[in-house]
């Protein structure tokens, strides 16, 4: 059973599977240029902010989600686990990334 | 003797987000060897190699990084001379008591201007690396335990004030510059690699706003074949792959760099050319940093610039 992540401001959407984060999730739709970094809760590249629904977390270093961040459940991307559909506003240095249209974004 | 002053990095402490899962990594994938826990919570590895007590230490906290990278010096008159020579400088330094790590004796800390805590050290009780000294077999069923790296050979670490940490290492503390890559424009260096004996570096630094980073520890393998072998128990078992197996062409050595379970980077490592301190420093301009990276690809691969715990 998969969720759907949905991207706001891209019109992007992807299926996560619960024990799947959303980074690896998003890191499977190809897109160019997603910067996928150490994939362990510790660089802080992945940063995002869930705006709607369910999702379970593993433990992501504190340099980069301050108290203010967890209560506006901005967190990283690769230590957040799907438990219904989300909605997902990425923000840090994904952010011009995954918004950019895929015919402006730089070849890596 | 010809060796003397410091002699080599002797441990590195980082942090971890879950202790008993990044112990699981270092004890079955790297394959370290644990010897020993202490009150604090603390881990203790060593590479299989390695006759020190200890030379990785971990520690759970609720954020990833380094807390400190320390060096083995000749003897206690060395440590000594070291604290007062530090001290001229102007540097702040404070003794650690012995016994405050695991098998370790007294240990003078002091902060780098790139935001780094560095020791340094005399004793750590030698423990062995589990072959005999009279007639040693050239190696003991250790060395196949998971990825099994030899010894902790090195850090690369990010932070301000490059320049005048490379005054410290060489002015100070008996090191010299084997390797640098020039900025942009030529007038500085954006990164160093500095060595104590004939390692083609014992410690790196590169040029970053953020104090105190860690980009990676560095682990020695004996062979291109054995770095081949840690990237396939890396896949095995799904350890997150930064670059490689590939060549730096700074310091010549083949590489993987990967990430722990809470992002912190390391590097299985082998071979570089052998400096000696009488040697010129080697220079890559700015626009040969993906030479200098990945000499195969060419390739100045973003994360290594911009990830970092
Ligand atoms: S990729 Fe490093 S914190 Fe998510
Ligand atoms: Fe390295």
């Amino acid at each position: 059973m998969t969720h759907t992540v949905s991207i706001e401001d891209a019109d992007v959407r992807y299926a996560c599977a619960p024990q799947e984060s959303l980074l690896s999730g998003l890191h499977r739709l190809g897109l160019r240029g997603i910067p996928v970094g150490c994939r362990g809760g510790g660089c802080g590249v992945c940063k995002v902010e869930i705006t709607e629904g369910e999702f379970s977390t593993r433990a992501m270093s504190r340099d980069h989600v301050s108290d203010d961040d967890l209560a506006h459940r901005r967190l990283l991307a690769c230590r957040v686990y799907p438990s219904s559909d989300l909605s997902v506003k990425v923000i840090g240095k994904l952010q011009k990334k995954v918004c950019t249209p895929a015919a402006d974004r730089p070849l890596p | 003797m010809a060796l003397t002053g410091v002699l080599r990095p002797g441990h590195a402490q980082v942090r971890v987000l879950d202790l008993e899962e990044s112990v699981r990594f270092y004890r079955d994938v790297l394959g370290l060897v644990e010897t020993g826990r202490d009150a604090q919570g603390r881990v203790y590895f060593k590479c299989w190699d390695e006759r020190d007590h200890n030379s990785y230490v971990i520690r759970e906290a609720d954020r990833a990084g380094i807390d400190f990278f320390g060096f083995r010096v000749l003897d206690k008159a060395t440590l000594d001379k070291f604290d007062a020579d530090l001290r001229a400088y102007g540097i702040a330094t404070e003794r650690i008591p012995a016994g405050e790590m695991l098998e370790t004796g007294e240990r003078v800390r002091f902060t780098l201007p790139s935001g780094h805590v560095m020791e340094l050290f005399a004793d750590k009780t030698k423990v062995g690396n589990g072959i005999p000294l009279v007639n040693p077999a050239p190696w003991c069923k250790a060395r196949d335990h998971g990825i099994a790296p030899i010894r902790l050979d090195h850090a690369l670490l990010y932070g301000p004030n490059v320049a005048e940490v490379q005054k410290i290492f060489t002015e100070v503390l008996g090191f010299y510059l084997v390797e640098r890559v020039l900025t942009p424009d030529g007038n500085a260096n954006a990164a160093i690699w500095l060595s104590c004996g004939q390692k083609v570096h014992d410690i790196a630094f590169a040029e970053y706003p953020e104090p105190g980073k860690l980009h990676h520890c560095s682990f020695l393998m004996e062979s291109w074949d054995q770095v081949l072998r840690a990237g396939d128990i890396m896949s095995m078992n799904q350890v997150a792959v930064d670059i490689g197996p590939t060549r730096h062409g700074v310091t010549r050595g083949c590489t993987i760099y990967a990430w722990d379970p809470s992002g912190n980077r390391f590097e299985t490592f082998m071979g570089g050319h052998l400096p000696y301190p009488d040697y010129e420093t080697m220079t890559w301009t700015f626009d040969n940093f993906g030479q200098g990276l990945d000499y195969p690809q060419r390739k100045l691969h973003e994360t290594f610039l911009s990830v970092v715990s």
